[in-house]
């Protein structure tokens, strides 16, 4: 009797929100795209129904991937290809390339959306493609392996962080120099900025912690450590970061942990572990704030996070070793 | 290992550095000009000629090995980030010959004010490097000595092994072949002191993870060249005779110098898979492996060395990138800080290993994952799901803090 009513409370409550979720949908249309880079693709999926839309074939290596500004293409670090791919997201078809350099791995577009920037790993520089003219304007010497991009929204800082070095590097945009180089813990991945400047946020992968550093000063204000009973300290691996749109909330994917980390941004406590698929690599958020998408690298799917009851709804098969995500409004 | 007072004073003292130097204001886009102040940190690398490997396979290129292009790998990796810290590394290469002892070399740079050394040599030689006065306010990285006495007695508080150990080593590979259940083993030895070696591991990794001896044999057939005529008809005959014993899941071969053990494989007489030094074998390093970011470093060494890195250089690389991590973090390039913090909790250091590779205070061994490889491809990493321990899984792996006499 007892679990009878409980489960019919529990469907009535699934129906109820399935109904929200319908009328959510309806008016907020976006669509989330991951990149795969063992079976060199791209997976499209629809982010209100969670439905798999399309797997397109990019060049050798596909990871990391950013919107342009108009939402109109989707710029495509094909790796091994030693290039960036732009696909048009209305046909779904590669367009053109971009001059990025060897073994481009991550990008990031500056605020106005003409200049990419990007992380050559395997050459120590950061280099800054116009993607209007189509051509490489600058290349920032670097840390050995640089790996994370974040542009200040502001516009006035690039930091990009090294792997080997273990440094995040200030570059002004103004004159593309580096000023300001903050060591942190060993191979730092990510560098997001929180939405209102402020602060940046490197996640470091073997170090298992996050540096706040304050923007302002250069120093870092914290190293967000992460325990999970049952999970081996080594195995807590720190790498995509994202802010939710107010800022109050930080969301870190912590690798071979399968967990993603809510921290609350105020206090830089952990608030909650979410369970998540396996290698847990990057997120992004929907465009209403109401879901978190991330990519799982060795159990091939993504998982959906409800962002209001911080409980993770679905996983989706996407490609094989899925590494980064966005979402288009 | 001692003075626990010392350790820790040095350890607030590297904290405090650590503190101011969070923040490094700095420099240009391209030219990058090292600031006045900036300090060196000279390390000597010291080897002994020995007799040239030629290895069995036509397909493998005779290499002079000395671990040299590693260290000069480390060097630049470490010299990339000194531009940012300025501290400015270098390394000098002193090879003797093989009847001459490397002792008035040694005390010549350490007259020049080397104080931090990465040593190719014997056990015995390494020793003998340590005992010496001079060798007391220095650092020295065993970069090529598996002998597990090292390990277990003949310790020294200023030597450090990035090196494994043979028992690392077997117990790397004994771990996969228990996950495998393949639990019977053919051990074959070879006829040179470090094969003993080798099978002596072996038997200590079988007793600790479940492996059984069904036969043991020693290989005494003569080495002979890798250009013969007609030399597999020999090989063929040879071998299947030799491997006709009762029946085991896996061959295991101690051949070090790689004599032999190649010849193994597809030809014994029951058609059972070959591991060991040859086969199925447990690595520090290999061209196999490109997980965990290794790629780029593999392509970095394969640009400047024209050639992929072996064992020797890779260790020798993380004896550099140790020296550098620690001397970034120390803000010092004294060999008395730089040991205490390479030995304390905050070092760690990334290794293209997947978790962060770290010194075990009581011998100076580094802890690292190994890798399980065949020729050709990556077959698994060590230690293995399920192989617990209540400090670090990789303390699995080789002698564990209670299984020694160093302290």
């Amino acid at each position: 009797m007892n679990t009878l009513r409980l489960s019919s409370r529990k469907g009535i409550r699934m129906l109820v929100s399935a109904i929200l979720l319908m009328a959510s949908a309806s008016v907020h249309a976006y669509t989330v795209y991951v990149s795969s880079e063992k079976d060199n693709t791209i997976t499209v999926v629809d982010g209100d129904t969670l439905e798999l839309k399309r797997t397109v074939d990019v060049g050798a290596r596909p990871r990391g991937i950013a919107l342009s500004k108009d939402n109109k293409v989707l710029y495509v670090c094909t790796s091994d290809a030693d290039h960036i791919e732009v696909l048009d997201l209305d046909t779904l078809k590669v367009i053109h390339t971009l001059p990025s350099g060897p073994d481009p791995e991550l990008l990031v577009l500056g605020p106005e959306g003409r200049y990419i920037y990007a992380a050559n790993e395997d050459d120590n520089m950061v280099t800054v493609i116009d993607v209007e003219k189509r051509s490489k304007v600058a290349e920032i010497l670097v840390g050995v392996e640089p790996e994370g991009m974040g542009v200040s929204p502001d516009g006035k800082w690039l930091v990009n962080t090294s792997e080997t070095t273990n440094m995040a590097h200030f570059i002004n945009l103004e004159n593309l120099q580096v000023e300001y180089n903050v060591l942190v813990d060993q191979r730092p991945r990510v560098a997001q900025f929180t939405p209102d400047g402020s602060q940046v946020w490197v996640s470091s992968e073997i170090g298992g912690t996050v540096s706040v550093i304050d923007v302002a000063s250069k120093q870092i204000i914290r190293k967000i450590g992460f325990a999970i009973p049952g999970i081996r300290s080594e195995a807590i691996q720190p790498v995509g970061i994202r802010m939710s749109e107010d800022g109050s909330r930080a969301f870190v994917a912590l690798g071979p942990a399968a967990r993603v980390a809510v921290v609350d941004s105020g206090t830089l406590e952990v608030e909650k572990y979410l369970l998540v698929g396996q290698r847990v690599w990057n997120l992004d958020l929907s465009p209403n704030g109401k879901r978190m998408f991330t990519t799982n690298g060795v159990s091939n799917d993504m998982s959906v996070i409800d962002l209001e009851r911080l409980k993770v709804i679905k996983s989706i098969p996407v490609g094989q070793l899925p590494w980064g995500v966005v979402v288009r409004p | 290992m001692n003075n626990f007072g010392a350790a820790c004073l040095l350890l607030k003292l590297c904290f405090a550095a650590e503190l101011m130097l969070i923040i490094f204001p700095v420099v240009a886009v391209d030219e990058v000009q090292v600031t006045q102040k900036s300090i060196e940190i000279p390390i000597a690398l010291f080897s002994q000629a020995r007799e040239e490997h030629v290895p069995i396979s036509l397909l493998d290129p005779i290499i002079d090995d000395s671990g040299l292009a590693g260290a000069e790998q480390g060097i630049r990796d470490n010299n990339t980030t000194g531009r940012f810290t300025g501290q400015k590394f270098r390394i000098t290469f002193h090879q003797v010959n093989a009847e001459d002892s490397p002792v008035d070399r040694f005390r010549q740079q350490y007259a020049l004010g080397i104080r931090l050394f990465l040593l190719d040599l014997p056990a015995a030689t390494i020793l003998e490097l340590a005992d010496l006065p001079e060798a007391g306010g220095s650092l020295l990285f065993n970069i090529g000595a598996r002998d597990d006495s090292l390990r277990t007695h003949a310790c020294r508080e200023n030597l450090l092994h990035t090196a494994p150990s043979r028992a690392m080593l077997a117990d790397a590979l004994a771990q996969y072949l228990a996950w495998k259940r393949w639990n019977r083993w053919f051990l074959v030895v070879g006829r040179h002191a470090e094969d003993q070696a080798f099978a002596e591991a072996l038997k200590r990794a079988a007793a600790r993870f479940g492996g059984k001896l069904v036969e043991e044999k020693a290989w005494t057939f003569k080495a002979g060249a890798r250009r013969t005529d007609s030399g597999h008809t020999q090989a063929q005959q040879e071998v299947n005779a030799f491997t006709q014993v009762r029946d085991y899941d896996i061959l295991l071969v101690a051949d070090e110098r790689e004599e032999f053990g190649e010849y193994l494989s597809y030809r014994t007489y029951l058609p059972r898979p070959v591991g060991g030094t040859q086969g199925l074998a447990p690595r520090a390093w290999s061209r196999v492996h490109e997980q965990w970011g290794a790629t780029q470093f593999q392509n970095r060494f394969h640009r400047t060395s024209g050639r992929w890195m072996s064992e020797l250089d890779y260790a020798a690389w993380i004896a550099v990138r140790s020296i550098g991590e620690g001397a970034t973090r120390v803000r010092s390039g004294d060999p008395a800080v730089l040991r205490s913090y390479l030995m304390g909790p905050e070092f760690k250091l990334a290794a293209f290993k997947g978790s962060a590779v770290t010194y075990r205070d009581w011998n100076g061994q580094l802890r690292q994952p190994l890798l399980i490889t065949s020729p050709r491809v990556l077959i698994s990493v060590s230690p293995q799901k399920g192989f617990l321990h209540q400090f670090s899984m990789l303390d699995t792996l080789g002698f564990d803090r209670s299984e020694t006499r160093c302290r």
